[in-house]
């Protein structure tokens, strides 16, 4: 148990210590990180709907 | 006398140049090579046996496209002393830091297993069963990485490295026709015309070439190594060697089976093995060693990937330089990957063939981020400094990458839904 305890403290203490970002947030990079974050979340969209087709379709 | 006066000097300075690079050399070559894992085999073998010498020439191109990829990872390795999980998280945070990590993680552990695939199905054509071949290469990466010492792990590695090239003798056995590789394989074509099936196999190629392991492998081996900025032009220079010695060792496998698998659908290397010993024994046996080679190498490198990347973040003791008891949870992570994926290749009907497809599409959710993140790193003038992307670079880079996205999107997708691209 003090194992997992230890465990969840190092990930808040990692959170803390990367909470903000170091590098300049300029426009490009801001972009950039959009573009991501739209690409990610529509290929996680197009994995949830294969995974709709197998399991209704067999 | 006066030749020879006129000469010494060159040649001692040759001399001493080759000497340094023996130093240096290491993490561009060992990643590069460790490239043609198991699955990149599988793919040469299949690009070969579907449509002969003809894409040859799309696997020279793809030298350029390793190379400018890897190069900047040496470059930011060499200048900022971190990881490239340590490099993310620190600067875009930890949201995309966990995302890459965890991302890293699932992808390496479904990657080693596809590595013991590759491993157990060629041993097992000389008739060793699956258990010994788990145990036995777990044993042998427990030595090679347990010395204490980053340079045995790389000097090891560059031996596996150069029994990769195993294929080049093998493809001299078959007794290709150099005619028919010049004009079918080093003119540009495409063989039965551009189609769905022939989009697939190039994107494949440009899949097993570039894999987000690699990034995070050599920056980690660049920090591990403790090279310097100054060390940067070796790392360059071995960065590109790699990229040729693994494109080279591709082109010879394509030649392997264009010559003698011709029109023959490959599913997995193993099976283009077995084919091959049908016609040339030593042919076979050559494709056999060099597919457990290859997975070996893989699986080497793909762990260590993933042990560095945790040590960086969590803050444990994460060098090849350290011994069991300094860097406990490093070599506990490492054998936690590696026993378990070897433990999946042994259980009774395991769904390996739904692994495989799980890597290639989880790839591609890792790839674009990882590539994102590295030229927005290069890009950095407060850490980077002189080190800094060029505009030429950034032009090449940033088209590299954003082909690379492309078409490896399209690949994830095809490999979804199959049926979209025939």
């Amino acid at each position: 148990m003090s194992a997992f305890r230890n465990l969840f403290a190092k990930i808040r203490a990692i959170n803390a210590r990367y909470h903000e970002p170091r590098i300049v947030m300029s426009g490009a990079v801001r972009l950039s990180l959009l573009v991501l974050r739209v690409y990610l979340l529509a290929l996680v969209a197009l994995m949830i709907y294969k995974f709709i087709l197998v399991v209704t379709q067999g | 006398m006066n030749l020879f006066a006129k000469l010494y000097y060159p040649l001692r300075k040759a001399w001493k140049a080759v000497g340094l690079y023996l130093v240096i050399a290491g993490p561009g070559i060992v990643v590069m090579v460790a490239d043609n894992d198991a699955g990149g085999i599988t793919t040469y073998a299949a690009t070969g046996a579907k449509y002969g010498y003809h894409l040859i020439w799309f696997l020279l191109i793809l030298i350029p496209v390793a190379y400018y990829v890897q190069e900047m990872t040496v470059r930011l390795g060499a200048i900022t002393k971190r990881g490239h999980a340590e490099a993310i998280f620190d600067g875009f945070g930890a949201f995309w830091g966990w995302f890459s990590l965890l991302d890293l993680l699932i992808l390496d552990w479904l990657t080693l297993v596809t590595e013991f695939v590759g491993m157990t199905a060629a041993l097992a054509i000389f008739g060793v069963p699956p258990w010994i071949t788990v145990i036995a290469v777990i044993l042998l990466m427990a030595l090679i990485v347990l010395n204490g010492r980053y340079w045995t792990f790389e000097k090891l590695a560059l031996l596996f490295c150069a029994l990769n090239l195993v294929y080049i003798p093998g493809a001299f056995l078959v007794h290709p026709s150099v005619r028919d590789i010049v004009h079918q394989g080093l003119i540009p074509n495409f063989a039965g015309g551009f189609n769905g099936q022939l989009f697939f196999f190039l994107m494949a190629n440009i899949g097993t070439t570039i894999a987000p392991w690699m990034l995070f492998f050599q920056q980690s081996a660049v920090v591990d190594k403790g090279m310097l900025e100054k060390d940067i032009p070796w790392g360059r220079f071995d960065t590109l060697l790699g990229s040729v010695i693994t494109v080279v060792v591709a082109v010879f496998i394509v030649i392997v089976t264009g010559t003698v698998l011709p029109g023959i659908d490959i599913d997995d290397a193993a099976q283009a093995a077995h084919e091959l010993m049908k016609t040339d024994r030593y042919v076979g046996t050559f494709l056999a060693i060099g597919l457990f080679d290859a997975g070996l190498l893989g699986a080497i490198c793909i762990s260590l990937a993933s042990s560095w990347a945790f040590g960086e973040i969590f803050g444990w003791a994460h060098s090849l330089n350290t011994k069991i008891r300094q860097a406990p949870w490093f070599y506990a992570t490492y054998f936690l990957m590696l026993v378990s994926a070897g433990l999946v290749v042994l259980i009774p009907q395991a769904p390996l063939v739904l692994i495989t497809l799980f890597v290639q599409v989880i790839a591609v959710t890792l790839l674009p981020a990882a590539l994102v993140f590295l030229i927005l790193l290069l890009n950095d003038r407060t850490t980077m400094g002189e080190g800094c992307n060029t505009l030429a670079q950034n032009l090449i880079g940033g088209f590299i990458v954003v082909s690379i996205i492309i078409l490896s999107t399209l690949y994830g997708f095809t490999v979804l839904f199959p049926a979209v691209f025939k």
